[in-house]
């Protein structure tokens, strides 16, 4: 049974795979293409899309927005949702649920919804500077993560270590960065490189809180199409794509290695 | 003046219920005391409670005549052994005995020799580089055991420390925790629900039950005398006989029950014309067949078999009589048959009266 091939079960995965990625084949060997506009088959092969890619400067201002928002989003969501996961794994304390429900509920709410709510209430009653807007809608989308991945690795921590640190003679503040960081190491990098990647990838949290000079490169590959139909958007793509597997290649080597080195 | 001290003391969980009430005990120094008793009698409360990592929510605990009510569990030099080990998984085992040390800011010169010192100790020399997931269970209670004594505790608490063993290395292990506590002079408190483990180390058990001591005494006067029926019960009596006591004179009693006398000699403070349960182990009743006609001595009663079970060496009989139904062991072959009419005999020096529970 176990050495029997079956061969339906082989042209279904293949014609799976072939839905899921046949796309982004298609995206690759378009961006090489050298007309003006989307061919497929492409008439030739070119990497000027690529270099035009480099040329239309809001392309760069905009990837450099992205990246800020991105890291300095990173840096504040886990600030603020390291101590969250912490408290939701270690105590037990009323209402505890529904916090854990309110920390995850930026990933359930529509994107459209919680940018609309952002603009009106940040933007429009407050004020707020729209980089800011779009750095605090940005943190929401984090935090969800950076909480959900780390609290799943603070559930395979024993926490009876922190008791032995303390009967050792560490007290509380330095337990927790001596033996409760380094045990959860991988958790945080994971949360960190996900939370990035949700920040950069997203549109419609930022498509409300972008306005004249502040905007993240998916918005200004979006207002792109609006008025050209060339082969750098496909580049874009490919080179956004790259950029996401080498980060998922670390995450799951972050992840995986520690997971086979340090089984319990 | 004893080591250590609770006087009074409440803990609760959740603001609750209180699962110790005006808890007391006292500790001498240098003794390996157990507490013992079923889940929930408060026991491992009481540990934690002595550790720090629980807060008394009224009451006082005095060590070496300080008051330790207040003070944190990182500035307490208590060792804690736990049940599952609690060794730090990103460390090696040299720095999970170095640990303690660190904390104190020892020199590194003196951590490289201390260490190795500890780790022969509990016969684990050579280990140092090794982690912790690479060690068998036994081997990881060692180096449990080794990061507790390096820091030269003023006390040694266990939490039921070998309970994740199986059955051969729980008890090389237990005598090796009394060598290690007699070598160095230790007071230690130790908390399992494992009576044989307890009864084998200490020289002290306290049992304990719903949040109370019942009896805290050296392992052979709990083994011989129990002081509560709770006490007799769980330290493996098996029958339970009540009785009111005629009269008590020069340390022996005589007992009535069902209109028939016995005899038993005082270990507990028993009042005459008050009800108490005999209590007797199944091994110390004597039995023979019932011969017709025979004159019967002090002390016994007829009966008839009931039920038998094969134990292995011998057979436990249920023995169906007056007082009620008496469980009997007996090694004699070829075995009693059902419904055989026995004398049993209760020696007056195993028969003991605990107060009812």
């Amino acid at each position: 049974m176990k050495n029997e091939r079956n061969y339906l079960l082989t042209l279904m995965t293949f014609l799976v795979y072939f839905f899921l990625l046949g796309p982004l084949l298609i995206i690759i060997v378009v961006s090489f293409g050298p007309d003006r506009y989307l061919a497929f088959p492409p008439n030739g092969f070119s990497l000027k899309w690529y270099s035009n890619i480099f040329e239309v400067s809001m392309f760069m201002t905009t990837f450099k927005i992205s990246i800020t928002i991105a890291l300095l989003g990173n840096f504040i969501a886990l600030l603020l949702g390291l101590p969250a996961a912490y408290a939701l794994s270690r105590y037990n304390f009323r209402f505890k649920n529904t916090l854990n429900a309110i920390f995850i509920s930026p990933i359930l709410i529509p994107g459209i919804v919680l940018g609309f709510t952002l603009l009106k209430f940040l933007i429009i009653s407050y004020n707020i500077p729209m980089f800011t807007g779009l750095l605090i809608g940005h943190i929401i989308l984090m935090i969800p993560y950076i909480v959900r991945v780390i609290s799943s690795s603070l559930a395979n921590l024993d926490f009876s270590i922190e008791e032995a640190a303390m009967s050792l003679g560490a007290n509380r503040f330095k337990t927790f960065f001596i033996i409760v960081l380094p045990n959860i190491h991988s958790g945080i990098i994971a949360g960190v490189l996900l939370s990035f990647l949700e920040s950069f990838n997203t549109v419609d949290v930022s498509l409300f809180l972008s306005g004249p000079g502040i905007s993240t490169l998916p918005i200004q590959m979006l207002n792109y199409v609006e008025y050209n139909f060339d082969p750098t958007i496909a580049a874009m793509s490919v080179l956004l794509m790259v950029f996401t597997v080498i980060f998922m290649f670390v995450i799951e080597r972050t992840l995986g290695l520690t997971f086979f080195t340090k089984s319990r | 003046m004893s080591l250590i001290s609770l006087e009074d003391v409440t803990v609760a969980y959740d603001n609750k219920i209180n699962i110790l009430e005006k808890f007391n005990l006292n500790v001498e120094k240098g003794k390996l005391i157990s507490l013992l008793g079923p889940s929930g009698c408060g026991k491992t409360t009481t540990l934690r409670l002595i550790a720090g990592f629980l807060e008394a929510k009224a009451g006082k605990f005095t060590f070496k005549d300080k008051n330790y009510t207040n003070i944190p569990v990182y500035r307490r030099n208590f060792g804690f052994v736990f049940q599952n080990y609690a060794l730090f998984p990103h460390l090696n085992v040299f720095e999970n005995v170095a640990f303690g040390l660190k904390q104190r800011k020892v020199p590194k010169s003196e951590i490289r020799k201390r260490v190795p010192e500890m780790l022969e100790l509990v016969d684990l020399n050579g280990f140092e580089d090794r982690f912790v997931t690479e060690l068998s269970g036994g081997q990881r209670q060692r180096v449990a055991i080794a990061r507790a004594l390096v820091i030269n505790p003023d006390l040694l608490l266990f939490d039921e420390p070998l309970s994740n063993l199986d059955a051969n290395l729980r008890i090389a292990m237990r005598v090796e925790i009394r060598r290690i506590q007699q070598e160095l002079g230790i007071t230690s408190i130790y908390v399992s629900h494992d009576q044989e483990e307890c009864f084998s180390i200490s020289d002290e058990v306290a049992i304990m039950n719903k949040g109370v001591i019942e009896q805290l005494d050296s392992p052979s006067v709990i083994y011989k005398y129990p002081k509560t029926e709770f006490v007799a019960r769980f330290i493996g009596f098996t029958n339970f006989i009540d009785f009111e006591v005629e009269s008590s004179e020069n340390g022996k009693l005589l007992l009535n029950s069902n209109h028939s006398k016995f005899r038993a000699l005082k270990t507990n403070d028993v009042k005459v014309n008050k009800s108490y349960k005999g209590v007797i182990r199944p091994e110390s009743i004597k039995m023979k067949s019932y011969i017709e006609n025979e004159k019967q001595s002090e002390n016994s009663i007829k009966g008839s078999i009931k039920i038998s079970t094969f134990l292995g060496g011998l057979h436990q009989y249920v023995v169906n009589t007056e007082l009620g139904e008496i469980t009997v062991n007996s090694d004699r072959e070829p075995p009693y048959d059902a419904g055989e009419n026995v004398i049993l005999s209760l020696p007056e020096d195993k028969l003991v009266l605990v107060e009812k529970g």
